[in-house]
């Protein structure tokens, strides 16, 4: 097999691979948000089982999350599982990185000082106003960097979709490579890795520059 | 007659006020009203309640008992001795009264200097922009920092900072101004302009209540000056008797320990 025909091959698991990126983003940021939320709730059972769920989602692999995920319909209620491996997938990503997400905010929340709230209190902001006006943008600021560190975490671990055999680009390059007795689809992989956090990295960089216009 | 005339002058008045943080009593029965005009210096020991008494009547602390009133709208009575809180309505046209200047500034750090002054008027009074910048721009030369417009609050020294944040209360063009300890977070050297701006605040005659550990310039510039100790109010009166001719022991006691 030439490299050319490698990599073709390969090009369509580093879609699936973006895919299973963006999509974790776009579920687990504001799902974070609810997360953090209820794990701030006044009601010590909400918050209690919240902080079980958070626990839980940090302290086990997301490879046995993913596993859970996608196997438990079956044998816990006997359902069929084709066609459901993408959703399992999705659902494993979002709600581990939702968890570790709603710890971020929840320190980046944390860290505002109490007299931004009393000062616009005083003023007579709403507290709509107070949250999305004064607060957020502050929060935002402080956890980029711990942000920054979960993405491109994310993006080496979109591999681990493969062991629910997904054939993203990681799980492309393992077949190829025993197929053809050959080291260079795991090289392609490793460089659309790199690629692929260089990438993320220069964005979140220039997304924390446009807060430095304060300090 | 007299009297009703006498409460239309009456600003601020809070009375019979209990607050208790545990089994901590700190304000024990205090009251405290307030003429248009006049300004109230507020003094006494650490941990005798000032701080405590400035956030009750600001809101940020409830009381558990006592009244208080802004002119004619009262916030907080008190039923059975327990303090019962108006409508949120009626807080919030309440709030509309009164300012706030806080020891540690707290200034919004992601808003320029303008935005800090002009963003209340126009989202929580509704003023249009224009209106809202040219007062501003005006409150902020009168502080000495219409250059500073456009610098965010981390590049302006902490007596800069104070004096946005004296412009950000008055933008809301409050009936009464609460200090609290507004030059204690400042190097001495900045002291003086932050105090300069309030005694032309006390010329123009806005009404204010100010809590220091500043005593010339409290006996300077207020007409009536608070002596609190121990939650209560020990001694209470013209600028000159308290601090010249002191009545009771602790205000004696109290300010001996400030001279040396
Ligand atoms: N949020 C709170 N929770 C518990 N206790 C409090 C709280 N705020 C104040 N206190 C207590 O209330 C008492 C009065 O505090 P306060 O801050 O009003 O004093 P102060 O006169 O302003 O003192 P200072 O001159 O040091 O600012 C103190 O004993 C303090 O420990
Ligand atoms: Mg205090």
């Amino acid at each position: 097999m030439s490299f050319s025909t490698m990599l073709s091959t390969m090009i369509p698991g580093m879609f699936r691979t973006c895919a299973i990126f963006f999509l974790t983003l776009l579920f687990a940021l504001p799902l974070g948000l609810v997360v953090m939320l209820l794990r701030k709730s006044r009601f010590p059972v909400i918050s209690g089982i919240t902080k079980v769920f958070i626990a839980i989602m940090r302290g086990t692999p997301l490879m046995l999350q993913l596993l859970v995920w996608y196997f438990s319909p079956y044998y816990l209620f006997r359902l069929s599982i084709s066609g459901y491996r993408f959703t399992a997938i999705l659902l494993g990503f979002s709600l581990n990185y939702a968890a570790y997400f709603a710890e971020i905010y929840r320190a980046g929340i944390e860290a505002i000082p109490v007299g931004q709230y009393e000062a616009a209190q005083v003023l007579g902001y709403s507290k709509f106003q107070t949250f999305f006006k004064i607060i957020l943008p502050q929060v935002i600021k402080t956890i980029l960097p711990a942000i920054t560190n979960e993405v491109i975490t994310l993006v080496k671990d979109t591999s681990l979709a493969f062991s629910l055999a997904y054939s993203e680009v990681f799980s492309i390059a393992k077949q190829i490579s025993s197929s053809q007795t050959s080291f260079t689809p795991f090289l392609i992989a490793g460089v659309f890795y790199f690629v692929a956090n260089y990438l993320v990295a220069y964005a979140m960089e220039r997304l924390e520059q446009a807060f430095k216009y304060y300090d | 007659m007299g009297k009703e005339s006498n409460l239309s002058e009456t600003v601020f008045q809070m009375d019979n006020i209990r607050k208790s943080f545990g089994e901590n009593n700190v304000l024990k029965d205090i009251s405290v009203s307030v003429n248009k005009g006049e300004v109230v210096s507020i003094i006494g020991p650490s941990g005798s309640g000032k701080s405590t008494l400035l956030r009750c009547a600001t809101f940020l602390e409830t009381i558990d008992a006592g009244e208080i009133r802004y002119r004619d709208i009262t916030a907080v009575t008190t039923t059975d001795g327990k303090a019962v809180y108006r409508s949120s309505a009626d807080l919030q046209k309440a709030q509309r009264r009164f300012g706030l200047v806080f020891q540690q500034f707290n200034l919004f750090p992601h808003f320029s200097v303008l935005k800090n002054v002009m963003d209340a008027p126009v989202s929580v009074k509704k003023q249009s922009k224009e209106a809202a910048q040219a007062k501003a721009m005006e409150l902020l030369r009168k502080m000495g920092l219409e250059d500073k417009a456009d610098a965010y609050p981390g590049q302006l020294s902490g007596g800069q900072q104070q004096r946005v944040a004296i412009a950000r209360a008055l933008a809301m063009e409050p009936e009464i101004l609460f200090f609290d300890e507004p030059t204690s977070a400042l190097d001495p050297e900045l002291t003086g302009e932050v105090l300069k701006v309030i005694r032309l605040l006390a010329e123009e005659k806005m009404t204010m209540v100010i809590v220091t550990h500043e005593m010339p310039f409290a006996r300077m510039v207020s007409n009536r000056v608070v002596f609190m100790d121990g939650g209560v109010i020990v001694e209470e009166g013209d600028p000159e008797d308290v601090f010249g001719n002191p009545q009771q022991e602790r205000t004696k006691q109290f300010l001996r320990n400030y001279q040396q």
